[in-house]
């Protein structure tokens, strides 16, 4: 690997990256599934995640809410700093990470509860009680979904299409008022128009998050995001803005797996 | 072995339809065990009902079902069920209090919180709990639960209920953990994840994601594991004692609908007389109880299932 992506470089300069990775390894026992990852991820920017399969994306993205926690063989190296603060050390508590950085999964995952009991579940778990009913209506509005549940927000969440579901997964986290938000797949099972809405509707939360998505899709990461991060057998090949990763590659294997030659 | 020409593939064709004797035997031998557990169920019912009904000849359902005492074999005679059925609903009451809270528990922890090494110990016993014959469980309850109870009250009766609703629940306890850990299990790690990525403690997310979500399997096994209860016999002959009695102290002797039965049937009641065909009448209501439990059960189950894919 030539190219050492120098990080900081391609951030404007005046605005400190909201998470900073340095020289993270993660393992499953001794196999490590990312190597030596250093990269910034910009505040109120879409940051893609692309590589082909198995290359290390869903556990890189995992590391930056603590959810790996939850895989016991899986182990970290290296440091993550979110906002200046390491998310690995002894004082944080996952439990509060995961409340500033939310996740949404590859297949919508809602709560067999109705849509507004989804949508009410985090505040309600953290205590926050008061105006309960306008933060999810907030919510909703946020991830475009009020419109065509509004008069249905007792009925079941199953009962909901999946893209709607999956915009219903994006209320739930939203309602948090997370900071960050991490996205793995979010539209893999979805239909076009599906995609196109959640696509549509990353646009405007990026004004107020900062959004990690990994994504298999080369149109959608070129179309989405600002800054775009290609992996490969758990390495860090190119990382940078996107337009200069899509047309300009600076590696030619990135060049190979953006046009579509592999992967 | 040539074949694709039209004579090799009909001649083939026609071995197919020849009759498979040893099959017909096998499906003719396969559907007598299936319709062997069917007819058993049903000639039980037929003698239950037959025999109560010849009861009922004699003694109204009205006395029966709303009598408060029941002396059917000391003079003078009477046949109200309702002192051993309160007798059951004591032992059953108590069991649950203990057994269905702590299974839950068990199941949670298992299920959530226990490193593998534990749910490799835990799952074991708890099946060898299982397979203890209930006899052992009524010689437990009279030779330690019921000293222990009484060096705590004093008053309390050699037989009683107290002791009787320890090791019933004992008992059910591991059916009701085992049944519990099912449905939780089924309940999809996605959700789980979900729940957690919302900031959720461990807690949390067990109490208010993965119990509400398998809460149909989890009241199903309630509902088994209370006729369990009901049904219970040799520990509640043994250890409960043979008072039919209106009484809700877990301290005092009483008789199960159960009990009762074994008692009858051990005694020198002559068959044929009303004092014998009393035990068909208890067992035809025991029978309605449980029934009624285990229909409630799968109704609940199917009713709230949520569906995973
Ligand atoms: N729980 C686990 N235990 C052991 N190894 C794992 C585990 N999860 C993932 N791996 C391994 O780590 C590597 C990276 O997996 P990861 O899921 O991060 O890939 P990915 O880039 O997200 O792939 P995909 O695009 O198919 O989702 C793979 O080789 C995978 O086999
Ligand atoms: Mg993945």
């Amino acid at each position: 690997m030539e190219y050492t992506p120098n990080a900081d470089q391609e951030i404007s300069e005046n605005e400190q990256p909201i998470l900073q990775l340095e020289d993270v390894t993660i393992r499953y026992g001794d196999v490590p599934a990312v190597q030596n990852v250093s990269l910034a991820i910009a505040r109120q920017q879409i940051t893609s995640i692309i590589g082909p399969s198995g290359c290390g994306k869903s556990t890189l993205l995992r590391a930056l809410n603590r959810m790996n926690d939850f895989i016991p063989e899986a182990n970290i190296t290296g440091r993550i700093l979110y906002m200046g603060a390491e998310l690995y050390s002894e004082e944080t508590d996952p439990v509060d990470v995961r409340r500033k950085i939310g996740m949404v999964f590859q297949k919508p995952n809602p709560f067999p509860k109705s849509i507004f009991s989804n949508v009410a579940w985090g505040p309600s778990i953290n205590g926050y009680r008061e105006g309960i009913e306008d933060r999810v209506e907030k919510s909703l509005r946020r991830a475009a979904l009020w419109e065509e549940v509004a008069d249905r927000l007792h009925d079941s969440a199953s009962s909901l299409s999946g893209g709607q579901q999956q915009r219903l997964c994006i209320a739930r986290a939203l309602a948090m008022e997370p900071e960050v938000i991490l996205m793995d797949e979010p539209c893999s099972a979805l239909d076009p128009v599906s995609t196109a809405r959640i696509e549509d509707l990353m646009f405007e939360l990026k004004k107020r998050y900062t959004i990690v998505i990994v994504t298999h899709n080369m149109q959608q990461a070129a179309r989405v995001s600002d800054y775009t991060a290609f992996l490969e057998s758990g390495k860090l090949v190119e990382f940078g803005e996107t337009d200069q990763v899509f047309t300009r590659p600076r590696h030619n294997r990135t060049e190979e797996y953006v046009t579509g030659r592999f992967g | 072995m040539t074949n694709g020409s039209p004579e090799n593939t009909a001649s083939l064709l026609v071995g197919k339809v020849r009759f498979h004797w040893k099959e017909e035997v096998i499906r003719i031998a396969l559907f007598l065990c299936a319709i062997l557990s069917v007819a058993t169920t049903l000639s039980i019912v037929v003698v239950l009902a037959t025999e109560a009904f010849t009861f009922f000849e004699n003694v109204s359902l009205g006395e029966f079902l709303l009598g408060g005492r029941w002396t059917p074999l000391l003079v003078p005679r009477s046949f109200g069920v309702l002192p051993l059925v309160c007798g059951t609903l004591l032992i059953v009451a108590g069991a649950a209090l203990i057994a269905l809270p702590v299974g839950l528990a068990t199941a949670v922890y298992l299920g959530e919180y226990a490193p593998d090494r534990v749910r490799s110990i835990v799952k074991p016993v708890l099946e060898v709990l299982a397979g203890i014959p209930t006899v052992v469980y009524g010689y437990f309850a009279l030779t330690f639960v019921t000293p222990l109870i009484r060096s705590i009250f004093p008053s309390t009766q050699i037989f009683n209920a107290a002791s009787a609703s320890i090791v019933v629940s004992i008992m059910v306890l591991p059916m009701v953990a085992s049944l519990c850990d099912d449905s939780l299990r089924a309940v999809p790690l996605s959700l789980r994840q979900g729940a957690y990525a919302l900031g959720a403690t461990s807690f949390e997310v067990t109490t208010r994601v993965v119990v509400p979500a398998s809460l149909s399997g989890v009241v199903a096994s309630f509902v088994l594991a209370l006729s369990r209860a009901i049904g219970e016999t040799m520990a509640v002959t043994l250890a409960a004692g043979a008072t039919p009695r209106m009484t809700i102290n877990p301290l005092e002797s009483i008789q199960t609908m159960t009990a009762y039965i074994v008692q009858v049937s051990l005694g020198d009641t002559p068959a044929g007389s009303v004092e014998y065909q009393t035990i068909f009448a208890v067992a035809a209501l025991l029978f309605t109880i449980t029934l009624m439990m285990n229909v409630i059960a799968h109704r609940v189950l199917r009713r709230f299932r949520e569906v995973y894919e």
